[in-house]
């Protein structure tokens, strides 16, 4: 079998997904065995576009990223969307909420030109190209990498469960936080993480998205019914899942008009 | 007067984020030597308006992957300031422990990961997985030692889960920190063989004087936690006062700020905090600095390898301090609750593994933040990288046009700048 041609890229983002790439140390020399990588900055020199996976982290957050994206699309067979900004548009989006002149002005003495323009928002990689699959999370848990990575070699689907981010913590045992008025959506956050914020003490802010059925009016409600409220609900959404999609979503479930 | 040529090099490998090299020469005579920032601008600090305070931790620590256990700690320092919350002896030893776990990873990565394929003559580290196993293994190893400090501490390296204002969310019980401890003694090896290795790498001369910075913490330990911000031209200033010393501004080519110390380019990071504390070393770190010939008074950017070298054997010696200090006291701290309750100011200063990092926060009576402000280690260092580009190019001016890109990004490559962070 010949290797497949890997690359890696990044758009708008932290890098972190591509750190966890690496943090895979155990088996990482057999990562490395069993691809060409033929296109990762961060880590070696090769440039070449003849790449068959194409694993892209970041937002779309610059006038440029557009054509770029495009580009990357054009040569890649397989496009995977790494963590939460190229999936969702992540915590990126969080500023969506605010005109781009707003943040030109807090951050950059209000100019935009060259290198401080920015797209009116920042938005996830399906915004703009077909997406073949997403390996979700902030960052991306990097066991899931290699079994996303595994399954493509085998030419299988990297599986996501469809449950939520509850299943996980009632399977390790970790104490509801909602039920002790932190507020944590869990309920409505897809799974696959194995759930270690709950359990190190932070509540889970939906860094995956959520799941196939989320019910935010029942979220809304568990959070007031637990002493917080349900604007609180919507403000944590805002943290990874402020591009549009979900956003709206909450809206139409959980009006402003009608939350407190 | 000579030809003119460009030297060019997009997107500058093996350093995280997106930075480009832009010289043009005419003749020997250097018309522009830009390190350009091209970055995408996230706007964090604005991120953080209007959040409550309790989110700062996890929403900063997004600025970085890599550095992320450093904006967390920097973070939760603010808030603490800003609150009126002094956490206690326990507290601070096991984010001591969390912070040295990320200097580990940080150094043994650039150091190994980035830099080493340079002394071999190699693209990356994939070709050395097959001519240099033992090298590899031993920096994976370690690697994934600073891995696990770090998950053990905080559920995870990349965006740690457990830090919150007064209390961490998860305290590490004895079976985890004998898991730890036993790691850290095995490590020991690793680390010699690397110092050895590196001991015989030789690099570029490159002689530039700045002004260098290091926060040094009281009790004379050395700077990782945070303290008074000391210069090499002698000021001492206070956390809250860094606007005194570090003054950010705009260039046209970077969407990182630069910034200017007390009057022009500075230095920060593992080379700086070396002149500025190597005395507060452990013993073993500075057996390490001996043996790679690192002198106190270096003013050769290509020393920043060494000097976090040094600095990983000094975090590997503070893991195991902090490890056996924890095992004998095991039990958890109890959460110091705020002070005030009004809000207010806080600022924190923490040594991260490229330098002095300042998160700045206001937050309002309602718990919310209403301003932010971040200065990013790598933003200090971009004036003097420039500076030191235009230092070393006289002495590559008569070479090939490749071979003075290369050099000029392993000279960029050295200071291990986190272009993300530098943007945030």
């Amino acid at each position: 079998m010949t290797r497949p041609r890997v690359a890696f890229f990044s758009f708008g983002s932290c890098e972190g997904c591509q750190l966890q790439v690496l943090s895979v140390e155990d088996v990482l020399p057999d990562l490395l065995a069993a691809v060409e990588i033929v296109n990762f900055r961060e880590a070696v020199d090769d440039r070449r576009d003849d790449y068959d996976i194409a694993f892209v982290e970041g937002s779309l957050v610059k006038p440029e990223d557009v054509a770029e994206l495009q580009k990357i699309r054009a040569h890649a067979q397989i496009l995977v969307a790494i963590g939460a900004c190229a999936c969702l548009g992540g915590v990126n989006a969080m500023r969506n909420r605010r005109p781009v002149t707003d943040l030109a002005r807090d951050v950059y003495e209000g100019r935009q030109d060259g290198v401080f323009a920015a797209l009116p928002e920042a938005s996830p990689l399906s915004s703009v190209v077909q997406v073949n699959y997403e390996i979700r999370g902030c960052p991306i848990d990097r066991f899931e990498f290699l079994e996303a990575v595994r399954s493509l070699l085998a030419g299988t689907v990297p599986y996501t469960p469809p449950y939520a981010v509850c299943v996980e913590c009632t399977l390790r045992g970790t104490p509801c936080l909602l039920e002790r008025g932190v507020p944590c959506l869990g309920s409505v956050a897809r799974a696959g993480c194995n759930a270690p914020c709950p359990a190190y003490g932070a509540p889970c802010e939906a860094c995956r998205g959520c799941h196939d059925v989320p019910n935010f009016e029942a979220l809304g409600e568990a959070f007031f019914r637990h002493g917080l409220t349900r604007t609180q609900a919507g403000e944590k959404l805002q943290l990874f899942n402020n591009y549009r999609e979900v956003r709206d979503a909450w809206e139409k479930a959980v009006p402003s008009s009608s939350a407190t | 007067m000579g030809e003119g040529r460009a030297v060019v090099v997009r997107h500058v490998t093996r350093i995280e984020g997106h930075g480009n090299i832009v010289v043009d020469l005419e003749g020997t005579e250097i018309k522009r030597c830009d390190l350009e920032i091209v970055e995408s601008p996230r706007f964090f600090e604005v991120l953080l308006k209007d959040r409550p305070y309790d989110e700062a931790p996890r929403i900063s620590c997004r600025i970085c992957g890599i550095c992320s256990v450093g904006h967390a700690t920097a973070s939760v320092a603010a808030v603490e300031a800003a609150l009126g919350i002094v956490p206690g002896p326990k507290l601070r030893r096991l984010r001591r422990l969390n912070m040295a776990g990320e200097w580990l990873q940080s150094h043994i990565l650039h150091v190994c990961f980035l830099v080493a394929p340079d002394a071999f003559g190699a693209a990356s580290i994939v070709p050395l997985v097959g001519s240099h196993p033992d090298v590899v293994k031993r920096a994976l190893r370690l690697k994934r030692l600073a891995n696990d400090i770090c998950c053990t501490v905080s559920g995870r390296h990349v965006m740690p889960i457990s830090y919150h204002a007064g209390w961490m969310g998860h305290w590490p019980g004895p079976a985890e920190l004998r898991a730890l401890e036993e790691q850290l003694v095995a490590a020991e090896e690793d680390l010699d063989a690397l110092v050895g290795l590196f001991a015989g790498f030789t690099w570029p001369a490159v002689e530039r004087r700045t002004e260098l910075l290091a926060a040094l913490e009281e009790g004379g330990a050395y700077p990782m936690m945070g303290g008074a911000l000391h210069s090499s031209l002698g000021g001492v200033t206070a956390p809250e006062s860094y606007r005194d010393v570090l003054h950010e501004y705009l260039v046209g080519h970077s969407a990182s700020k630069h910034v200017r110390g007390t009057e022009g380019t500075v230095r920060v990071g593992a080379l700086a905090r070396y002149a500025l504390a190597h005395e507060r070393l452990h013993p073993r770190a500075k057996e390490a600095a001996a043996r790679l010939k690192l002198r106190p008074d270096s003013a050769n950017p290509f020393d920043y390898v060494a000097a976090q070298l040094v600095e990983s054997v000094q975090a590997h010696q503070e893991a195991l301090d902090q490890v056996a200090a924890l095992l004998s006291d095991p039990a958890p701290e109890e959460p110091v609750r705020p002070a005030r309750t009004h809000g207010g100011r806080g600022v924190g200063m923490v040594e991260v593994p490229r330098g002095t990092l300042v998160h700045d926060y206001v937050i309002g009576g309602d718990g919310r933040i209403t301003s932010a402000n971040c200065i990013i280690p790598t933003s200090q260092n971009l004036a003097s990288i420039e500076g030191d580009m235009r230092a070393f190019l006289p002495s590559l001016v008569s070479k090939p046009s490749a071979d003075i890109a290369h050099a000029l990004e392993m000279l960029v490559r050295a200071y291990d700048p986190c272009v993300s962070c530098s943007v945030h």
